[in-house]
């Protein structure tokens, strides 16, 4: 056991060499326990995208389908509701232009739709994951401001937002109701969890 | 600061961690400074294999039970769940799976190691005693397991272990129906079996092997040779024979890790059922109380005690033939507990025993083995009496050791390790 | 040294002996090929119009066949999904319950995910392949390798009817005569098509093989994951152990 003759830089050289392969195999066998977080085929069959069909919904009303466990609200819009919330602007709301991220690239403009006349949205206060209330109605009881351009009023803090799901100004909640990823598989069906470009 | 007596590093953080946790005596006492002869051969690979089998049987064992779901409706399509819908969950239950039989593999040449160097003589008893300890606690936890599944392998063999403990005169059937917790194995056998398997079990093996390092490390590692190396040593105290575990025999550890997982890698990949010994045909239709599929073999590292219990077809001293099949098969188990006792040679090793020692040492394999395959072929007469020859040497081995082994010549010992 | 290798060799003897333990024999055998896609997309269809309609694959979905069978989402949905109830996603589920069947068939006709992993796909390929007529049977045939099956030969109208005929045979048959001048037996146990069916027997052997095929990927999808994974791991393995093989020798340099 003499320390003489021995290769001090070989030694160096293969115990690195051995230690970085082994810390790469490492890596290697965690992914699979890491990867197998992810959701299960189960989980995302669950989550798999949901078919909804507007043809029996009545225009002014709303409907709502469940897709990954939430709520969405599939309302169709009339000429007045699309005026009254196009005519909304920055004195009322917190952000009219939909600035933050809370909706696909593919859905713009004041009515945050594919089509005007059709909104689709996550039915969950962007506060604290109430489900607000619909007040389509100008001027609708309960909602605790006059000039009340019709939209949704969340009762567990008193978040208001607009029929395109624009969060109010001096309310609870911080940004603008969510859209989900959607398109239209047909003028009647709406297919909730699939992007447009998807299709 | 602490405890003035512990080697501590001399300054900079782990001097601050050695003042209140003994980081660096502990690091000397078990790797850099646990000596152990320098002349272990292919068969010591066998105890840090094990501890890595371990491992892997923990990790993949707490992953499976993320997704598990331990009711008798839900059970088997939980496994398959694993199999297809959990990302990666082939790989993890398959792991797990030949992870099991790796772990007998193992343990069952480690423990054949010990055999053959006399590694249970004193002063390793208790080394000895821990690891029987090991393998009894294994074998449970392997048992529970092996229900989980719920196939009807998994029911069928449950159900005839179960059965066992109702051979045992008056208080049997009782007994078997508490353990069982209903009239017949159901899913609160299943739960049971389950937090048992996967918390209680787990918990005494992990602790048990504790106790068989530090009782190891206390007396130091036997060697081919069955040499105390400790009896020669240098100016400096170090054993001549000896060489630092840390780096010699971690570096050589980790070549046999690599090996291993060679041949284990190719068994999960390519083989994970084993040739239907590892994974057993009737485990892929589920537990059905109302039938019992034509072949039951338990898995293959039960089957020499399975067919020690088979063998047994007479009665004896007023005991049928089941209850005295179950002591044959408790005993068979409980024989190697007192081995350290029975063995009265003056030397370790087999290589300095007499030719009564090889030879039954040699029969005594012979015998485990081909009760192993007797173990999952179905009873025929001949078989049954081949089995009976088998559990005969094999207790013969135990039985007659104290006179051979005082009895036969031995070659004189060297005074350093060979080779 | 030798020696120590070949006592390790010794102890696992037990080991090899039970793995070359071999089953009853079968008829017929075949080796599954998972990497004929288009087989596998034939036993597909096979399996959702002849079998699908007694038969689940309750652990089976239809995206996952989808996927490692290159079938696109709209195919498999417009011409192997025919449960209004089922979607893509789901699993292939049968519509009937299990209380009627056991009521039709006396029991209920079993999920054959694991068949193929249970039985073996030999037994099943040799199943599907020896019904015949049997007029002393309820359901008028019967099967060599399931004797006095409950189920009908559902694929009669694809193989025809086949019934026991006196005949020259390769295969060695309990009671068959060998033949000096042919080398072929004489049986009359030999299981010959006498009324044709929609297809030759080439091509129905072909068609249950594709089944067979089928039912062998489901048994076990991951099998080709770990196919495709087993060269790397192995491979990244041999490696480590080379440079720790390396290492350990420059270490154990210093040991004399």
């Amino acid at each position: 056991m003499a320390d003489n003759g021995v290769n001090k830089g070989r030694r160096r050289l293969l115990l690195g060499a051995t230690t970085v392969v082994g810390a790469v195999g490492a890596v290697g066998v965690a992914v699979p326990f890491v990867a197998s977080w992810q959701p299960s085929a189960r989980a995302r069959a669950a989550g798999a995208p949901v078919q909804a069909d507007v043809s029996k919904l009545d225009v002014g009303q709303r409907m709502t389908v469940e897709w990954r466990g939430k709520p969405v609200w599939i309302i169709k819009r009339t000429p007045e509701m699309i005026e009254r919330t196009q005519t909304l602007g920055a004195d009322r709301l917190a952000d009219p232009q939909s600035e933050v991220p809370q909706q696909p690239t593919y859905v713009t403009g004041e009515l945050r739709s594919i089509k005007p006349e059709i909104g689709v949205l996550i039915g969950i206060c962007t506060h604290l994951g109430c489900s607000p209330l619909y007040k389509p109605e100008p001027d609708a009881e309960g909602v605790g401001v006059d000039n009340w351009p019709g939209g949704f009023f969340c009762p567990c803090h008193g978040s208001r937002f607009d029929l395109a799901g624009r969060v109010f100004r001096n309310v609870p909640a911080p940004t603008n109701l969510e859209v989900p990823p959607y398109r239209f598989e047909n003028d009647d069906i709406i297919i909730v969890g699939e992007d447009e470009e998807t299709a | 600061m602490g405890n003035p007596n512990k080697v501590k590093a001399d300054s900079g953080f782990m001097r601050w961690v050695d003042d209140r946790f003994p980081a660096t005596q502990m690091w000397q006492e078990h790797l850099s400074k646990y000596y152990a002869p320098k002349n272990f051969n292919v068969w010591y690979f066998f105890g840090s294999l094990a501890l890595l089998v371990l491992v892997n049987q923990i990790l993949t064992g707490i992953w499976l039970t993320m997704s598990y779901n331990p009711t008798a409706e839900g059970a088997f399509a939980s496994v398959e769940y694993i199999m297809r819908d959990v990302e990666w969950g082939w790989l993890i239950r398959y792991l797990h799976s030949t992870g099991a039989s790796a772990f007998f593999v193992v343990v069952y040449l480690h423990m054949f190691r010990g055999l053959l160097y006399g590694s249970y003589k004193a002063p390793r008893e208790l080394v000895w005693i821990f690891g029987m300890a090991i393998y009894l606690a294994l074998m449970a936890e392997a048992f529970m397991g092996y229900l989980l599944p719920w196939g009807q392998m998994s029911y069928w063999g449950a159900q005839v272990i179960i059965s066992l403990f109702s051979a045992i005169p008056s208080i049997g059937p009782d007994l078997a129906q508490w353990v069982r917790g209903d009239y017949l194995i159901s899913g609160i056998t299943l739960n049971r079996f389950f937090a048992l398997h996967v918390v209680a079990l787990p918990i005494v093996i992990l602790a048990l092997v504790v106790l068989h390092i530090i009782a190891l490390h206390e007396v130091g590692s036997n060697n081919p040779d069955g040499i105390d190396i400790k009896k020669k040593k240098d100016e400096t105290g170090k054993p001549l024979d000896g060489i630092p575990f840390h780096p010699y025999y971690t570096v050589k550890d980790i070549v046999g890790v690599a090996v291993f997982l060679f041949v284990f890698m190719v068994v999960v990949l390519y083989f994970p059922e084993g040739g239907g010994y590892f994974i057993e045909k009737p485990n892929f239709e589920p537990a059905n109380p109302l039938k019992t599929p034509d072949h039951i073999a338990p898995v293959w590292y039960f089957t020499p005690f399975y067919a020690m219990l088979r063998a047994i077809t007479f009665t004896l001293f007023g005991l049928d033939a089941k209850f005295l099949g179950v002591i044959v098969m408790g005993g068979a188990i409980a024989i190697l507990f007192v081995l350290p006792w029975l063995d009265r040679s003056p030397v370790r090793s087999i290589r300095y025993k007499g030719w009564i020692s090889k030879v039954m040492l040699a029969l005594f394999a012979i015998s485990f083995a081909i009760l192993g395959v007797l173990g999952v072929l179905p009873a025929t007469e001949g078989r049954t009496m081949l089995a009976q020859l088998c559990t005969a040497v094999y207790f013969a081995f135990f039985l007659l050791m104290p006179f051979y082994t005082r009895l036969e010549k031995t070659k004189p010992v060297p005074e350093r390790v060979t080779g | 040294m030798k020696k120590q290798l070949f006592a390790l060799l010794f102890a696992l003897v037990p080991f090899t002996a039970m793995a070359a333990g071999g089953g009853a024999s079968l008829p017929h055998s075949m080796e599954p090929d998972l990497h004929d896609k288009a087989s596998l997309q034939n036993g597909m269809k096979l399996f959702v119009n002849y079998c699908m309609g007694c038969h689940s694959l309750e652990h089976q979905r239809f995206s996952r066949a989808a996927e490692d069978l290159n079938i696109p989402q709209d195919l498999v949905e417009e011409n192997l999904i025919f449960s209004s109830g089922l979607r893509f996603n789901d699993q292939m589920h049968i519509a009937m319950g299990s209380d009627d069947a056991e009521g039709w068939f006396g029991a209920p006709p079993p999920d054959l995910t694991l068949e193929a992993r249970l039985r073996g796909t030999d037994w099943i390929y040799s199943y599907l392949l020896t019904f015949y007529r049997d007029p002393s049977r309820p359901n008028g045939v019967n099967n060599e390798v399931f004797p006095s099956v409950g189920m009908p030969n559902v694929l009669e109208p694809l193989q025809g009817v086949q019934e026991h005929v006196c005949a020259e045979t390769d295969r060695q048959v309990e009671g068959a005569e060998l033949d000096p001048l042919t080398g072929k037996y004489q049986s009359c146990d030999v299981l010959q098509v006498t009324q044709p069916g929609a297809m030759e027997p080439d091509e129905f052997e072909d068609a249950v093989y594709d089944l067979t095929n089928f039912l062998a990927y489901v048994g076990e999808p991951s099998k080709l994951h770990a196919q495709a994974l087993g060269p790397k791991v192995l491979i990244f393995i041999v490696i480590f152990g080379v440079l720790a093989y390396l290492l350990k020798r420059e270490y154990w340099r210093d040991i004399h």
